[in-house]
């Protein structure tokens, strides 16, 4: 106890680093650098702009569905639909975007809007999301296969010029990546309606007594998933030549573990949209160096979930000395 | 009719009864009466799956929220093929298929609990993430090869009396007693008190832990039983067997009138939404509907019916 008064500025730093907060705080970027250091000590032409822009380029659809799911996870719900609506924005994509462009956005539009009025329904009928989103998964799925039977399409070429754009020394996915972190950060972490949003996860009647519709604030993070899982489905075929109804299936699943990766508790509220970009582009990673490992793909899947599991471990380890 | 909505309302598995018949009334309209009876008979037959897991998932949904079991379809995967590798398509070794299809089954059971338990991370995570481990084990142990069940096991798993396939007629008793089971034993009505509140449970002496533990366990054994059975209905075990059990068994859970945010649990429930499902694939089948079209309506279907059987109050 007596040392602790006697703190100089240089203990006070060390104390800093073992604060379980940061330390959690840190632990996503920290499993990212941890992957990334390990794909480059087994191949160090990985680590060059053309190397990452390989390993990454799948990075930005995965990212955008993560940080719709993210906004669900915010007010306390899950979307179990988020993977077939990505697949089914990539159908009408391919459908309407290089004939009728102007049609294909109101469709898109007409999508955003019934993601929020999902979220509407779940409200005024208290009904569990869970339920909901699977029922709406179908219906998402249905759609598409209705639109695109077998694969095809045609993709814009404005599109898959952007995804295949080269800027100058930092790749596009890492750009990308980033600006998707920055944008959700300062619509959720920074606005003064974020955090009410968020507020609405923590403690609903709280939120509600002081006079914000809980209602509006649920339709809002259902419209802002579903417009984010537009562009996650446009990104999409813009790196694909054809799309089709399941080209998104696995999403769904990857979504919710790039949230959780990023730190994201499951209640409460509590959300870091820079931190699930970082869960995102650390389970893309991850199929990179099973590939550089030479293991085979059967247990890249496997490989996801044992990265989870890893990570959530140490989160249970540092919470154990929060707990101290 | 306000005795009857009543009435209903006391009894949501009810909903899931009449849905099944109307809907299969709607189609033998359709057909003028042909082919009712075998339909039936399908519908027993693929609804036994849907059950067997079904039940597994009820019991651990009734936990409380957060408890859900992802894994099921990996297991099913994994579980038919460590079956049917082990029977290698000889009578003789059908008894140990069958207990190594548990066996896998408790294994996964086993790690889902353990990560529950030492990492206390919510259920759902904790499945999710095992469940992509068990899928790359079922790859790469089944190396996508397909084999064929034994003679003895196929004709067990597809045999009629009376046009009442024998599966089910064992699923109907296996349900039975897990009704008895969650109605009756202390293990059900501890699942019960822990769903409802955690710690008031905790403090009246229910054994939380335990419970969980064996919640979990059986909800995957069930999981790799079905993985073998399917398999062997199926004339062999598939990668992708068990991809439509994660929808189905929660689907089955809620509509049977089962509370999604715990505490409340209902068996009879599980038959009657496993029946509806079935029969309303076949309707719109024999309507002439698409994949699409079918998949839509079965959708808006799932959700018409859990807005109808109305949301569960808040628990707070």
């Amino acid at each position: 106890m007596t040392d602790s008064v006697l703190s100089s500025p240089l203990r006070d730093r060390i104390d800093m680093l073992r604060d379980p907060r940061l330390l959690r705080r840190a632990l996503p970027a920290v499993s990212l650098a941890a992957i990334l250091i390990a794909i480059f000590l087994i191949n160090d032409r990985a680590m060059s702009y053309r190397g990452l822009d390989l390993m990454l380029k799948y990075a930005v659809p995965i990212a955008f569905a993560t940080i719709a799911q993210m906004f669900i996870l915010t007010v306390n719900d899950l979307d179990l639909s988020i993977g077939a609506f990505v697949g089914l924005v990539a159908c009408i994509a391919g459908t309407w975007l290089v004939d009728q462009p102007v049609l294909c956005v109101l469709i898109l539009a007409g999508c955003v809007a019934s993601y929020a009025a999902v979220g509407a329904l779940i409200h005024v009928r208290r009904l569990p999301s869970i339920v909901v989103t699977l029922g709406m998964s179908f219906v998402w799925l249905g759609i598409a296969v209705i639109l695109m039977p077998t694969p095809g399409g045609t993709v814009p070429e404005w599109l898959k010029g952007l995804m295949s754009w080269k800027p100058p020394l930092i790749p596009f996915p890492i750009v990308a990546c980033a600006a998707i972190a920055l944008v959700a950060h300062v619509l959720l972490m920074e606005s003064s309606y974020g955090a009410v949003l968020r507020g609405a996860g923590g403690n609903a009647t709280a939120i509600d007594r002081a006079g914000w519709s809980l209602l509006r604030i649920r339709m809002s993070m259902y419209a802002l998933a579903g417009f984010f899982g537009v562009l996650s489905g446009l990104s999409l075929i813009g790196l694909t030549t054809s799309p089709d109804a399941h080209i998104a299936d696995r999403y769904t699943l990857l979504s919710i573990a790039g949230v959780i990766l990023g730190g994201g508790e499951f209640v409460g509220g509590r959300v870091s949209p820079i931190g699930a970009v970082i869960g995102a582009v650390t389970l893309t990673l991850t199929g990179s160096f099973l590939i550089f490992m030479r293991i085979s793909p059967d247990w890249q899947i496997g490989a996801q979930g044992a990265v989870l599991i890893v990570v959530l471990a140490l989160r249970a380890l540092i919470k154990l000395r929060e707990g101290r | 009719m306000r005795a009857l909505a009543a009435r209903i309302g006391n009894k949501p598995w009810l909903l899931s009864f009449a849905g099944a018949l109307a809907v299969w009334l709607a189609t033998i309209l359709f057909t003028e009466g042909k082919g009712g009876g075998q339909i039936i008979t399908a519908a027993l037959a693929f609804s036994t799956f849907t059950v067997i897991v079904g039940i597994g998932q009820m019991f651990v949904i009734t936990t409380g929220p957060g408890n859900v079991d992802l894994s099921i379809p990996s297991t099913i995967a994994l579980a038919g093929g460590v079956a049917m590798k082990i029977m290698g398509g000889q009578d003789g070794l059908i008894w140990l298929g069958l207990l190594a299809c548990i066996g896998a089954g408790l294994a996964v059971g086993t790690f889902n609990y353990i990560l529950i338990r030492l990492l206390k991370i919510p259920p759902i995570i904790a499945t999710l993430s095992s469940s992509l481990i068990v899928m790359s084990v079922a790859i790469s142990y089944g190396r996508g090869l397909q084999i064929k069940p034994p003679p003895s096991f196929a004709d067990f798993t597809t045999a009629q009396v009376a046009g009442v396939p024998m599966l089910s007629l064992c699923a109907i008793l296996f349900a039975m007693i897990m009704a008895v089971i969650l109605e009756r034993t202390v293990y059900g009505r501890a699942t019960l008190a822990i769903g409802q509140n955690m710690r008031a449970a905790h403090l009246a002496g229910v054994k939380v832990e335990r419970t969980r533990c064996i919640t979990y366990l059986m909800s995957a054994a069930f999981a790799g039983l079905c993985g073998a059975l399917l398999a062997g209905f199926s004339g062999g075990n598939a990668l992708n067997m068990g991809e439509e059990y994660l929808l189905a068994t929660i689907a089955v859970v809620v509509i049977g009138g089962t509370s999604v945010a715990g505490g409340r649990a209902n068996v009879p429930g599980i038959w009657g939404a496993a029946l509806f499902l079935y029969l309303l694939v076949t309707m719109l089948n024999t309507y002439g509907a698409s994949a699409g079209v079918r998949l839509v309506l079965t959708g808006l279907i799932i959700i018409a019916m859990i807005t109808l059987a109305g949301g569960d109050k808040p628990s707070r």
